[in-house]
């Protein structure tokens, strides 16, 4: 592998931004994710290229964290460098030379504020190549029908933080299924189980950012 | 003002309340609606809930302003509020304890992550502060940082109370077991480093909230008493993870589960014990029974 490609990747999986970014400690002042991106596509580097490495640092992280051998912090910066390498590929999405995986909708179900874990799983599948449609939080059925009637073939996420919210992510799990049965919903958030997620309809349940990454990949591998 | 530790060098241990939001919930909070603004809108049901807690036994009762800082009201465009909430809320409180009983004033996180800039330092120690004053102002007697689980909110809330009041200032944070079987707070905080950090930003009780229940608990009040053997230690338990049944929250543990519990973390370490999501009046009154026999 070229090693600035290499680098962008080891940029992401540490989260390192950019060069001014004091974060991570032991890298502070070399060029990070944005520096290197603008140098890779200088040197006529592809964006395919650099796209593959940043979603294998990307999913070298989302391990750790399902190993606990990171956390919240180090994931939030690990997208933030994602998201300054995507500013640099946005042209090549917009001219449609590279392609998304598909388009993942995703929103904290209506009543609920909570958008830390909402935002890491949105960050992490969007790291992972799928083009994001970030609702927000508190947001309503009615809300997530509409845009899945406005992108067919999108898959959606729903998330909850609070344990008085479950009953609503399970009313919004029904409201979509009744009007797109062939829609996948996957459910996440703390007070969540896998048996909770079954008993809402759900088609899939994730314990953490990963978690939804692997259920996309096996929707792709299915289809 | 009275001095929570003064009363808890006397050898007592002290019970504190239960679960606030569930019971709003049950009066007609709508999710999505503001708690806070409840102490406005709807002031005897908020006092009511304070009162059930100081009917069941507690020694002390919270505020209903855990959400009261201006980064948070934000999300209901009520970030010009704070003063007025927060101050409302401690004399709602008060009101429900009375003279005798203690009231401490909860202030949780702003859900903004400092290290992603989503808010600068300078403002969460702000809105912390007019939290503070304001508690102060409406009669707390002392300052209780809670569900906390990153180090820097934590400690610019703790140096907050303490340089806009001169109460007591607690801090618990919530932990969860990790794959490896240790427990750490969602941004990682082992109970160790949140003891150190908490304690030199100026808390003079430590401890730990909601959670999976009371059983954790117990092993998370043992490890913080293996780095710190005096600092006295409160916890308030959920009463278990909750389940999802017949389109309900349910909460496993109920008010006797929790009680024969209660002594074994007190054994542990702890010195006040209360609950979290899921506790009720029934559960503190358990405890109560439980740690004194009445």
């Amino acid at each position: 592998m070229n090693p600035l490609i290499e680098r962008i990747g080891h940029c992401v999986e540490r989260g390192k931004v950019n060069k001014s970014s004091p974060y991570p400690v032991d890298m502070r002042g070399h060029d990070g994710a944005d520096e290197l991106t603008r140098q890779a596509l200088d040197a006529a580097i592809g964006p395919d290229a650099i796209l593959q490495a940043c979603h294998e640092g990307m999913q070298r992280i989302g391990e750790k964290f399902s190993r606990s051998e990171v956390f919240v912090p180090e994931l939030l910066m690990a997208a933030k460098a994602m998201n300054a390498v995507m500013a640099h590929l946005k042209p090549f999405f917009q001219s449609g030379s590279v392609k998304t995986k598909g388009k993942f909708i995703i929103g904290t179900v209506s009543g609920d504020l909570h958008d830390i874990g909402k935002n890491l799983v949105a960050m992490v599948v969007e790291g992972n190549g799928w083009e994001v449609i970030d609702l927000g939080v508190d947001v309503k059925a009615t809300r997530f029908t509409e845009i899945v009637k406005e992108n067919p073939g999108c898959v959606v996420g729903l998330s909850a933080l609070l344990t008085t919210t479950m009953a609503t992510m399970s009313t919004t799990v029904q409201e979509i299924k009744a009007h797109f049965p062939d829609t996948n919903v996957i459910v996440g958030g703390a007070p969540l189980s896998s048996a909770a997620a079954e008993k809402m309809g759900a088609d899939g349940y994730a314990p953490d950012p990963q978690g939804a990454v692997a259920f996309l990949r096996k929707l792709s591998i299915h289809e | 003002m009275k001095s929570l530790l003064t009363a808890l060098k006397k050898g007592n241990v002290l019970v504190s309340d239960g679960a606030w939001g569930t019971f709003l919930h049950q009066r007609g909070l709508q999710p999505g609606d503001c708690p806070e603004l409840w102490n406005i809108t709807h002031r005897e049901d908020v006092l009511a809930i304070g009162k059930s807690y100081v009917d069941a036994g507690a020694d002390m009762i919270l505020t209903n302003s855990f959400g009261g800082s201006p980064t948070r009201l934000a999300h209901f465009g009520l970030q010009d509020r704070s003063s007025e909430l927060n101050e409302a809320a401690a004399v709602i409180s008060r009101e429900a304890a009375g003279a005798d009983r203690f009231v401490l004033g909860s202030i949780g996180p702003t859900g903004a992550v400092l290290m992603m800039g989503e808010v600068s330092e300078q403002t969460m120690y702000d809105g912390f502060r007019i939290q503070a004053e304001s508690l102060k102002k409406g009669g707390v007697d002392a300052i209780c940082v809670e569900t906390m689980s990153a180090i820097d909110e934590a400690c610019l809330a703790i140096r907050a109370a303490r340089e806009s009041t001169d109460l007591e200032v607690i801090c618990t944070f919530s932990f969860e077991k990790i794959v490896a079987g240790e427990y750490r707070s969602m941004m990682g905080v082992s109970p160790a480093e949140m003891v150190h950090a908490v304690k030199e930003a100026g808390a003079v009780i430590i401890g730990t909230n909601c959670g999976n229940g009371i059983e954790p608990m117990i092993r998370i009040v043992k490890e913080i008493r293996k780095v710190d053997p005096s600092t006295p230690i409160l916890v308030h338990a959920n009463a278990g993870m909750p389940v999802f049944k017949d389109g309900k929250t349910v909460f496993p543990e109920t008010p006797e589960m929790m009680a024969t519990k209660v002594q074994e973390l007190v054994t542990s370490g702890a010195n006040i014990v209360g609950g979290c999501c899921g506790t009720t009046p029934a559960h503190i009154r358990a405890m109560v029974k439980a740690l004194r026999g009445n």
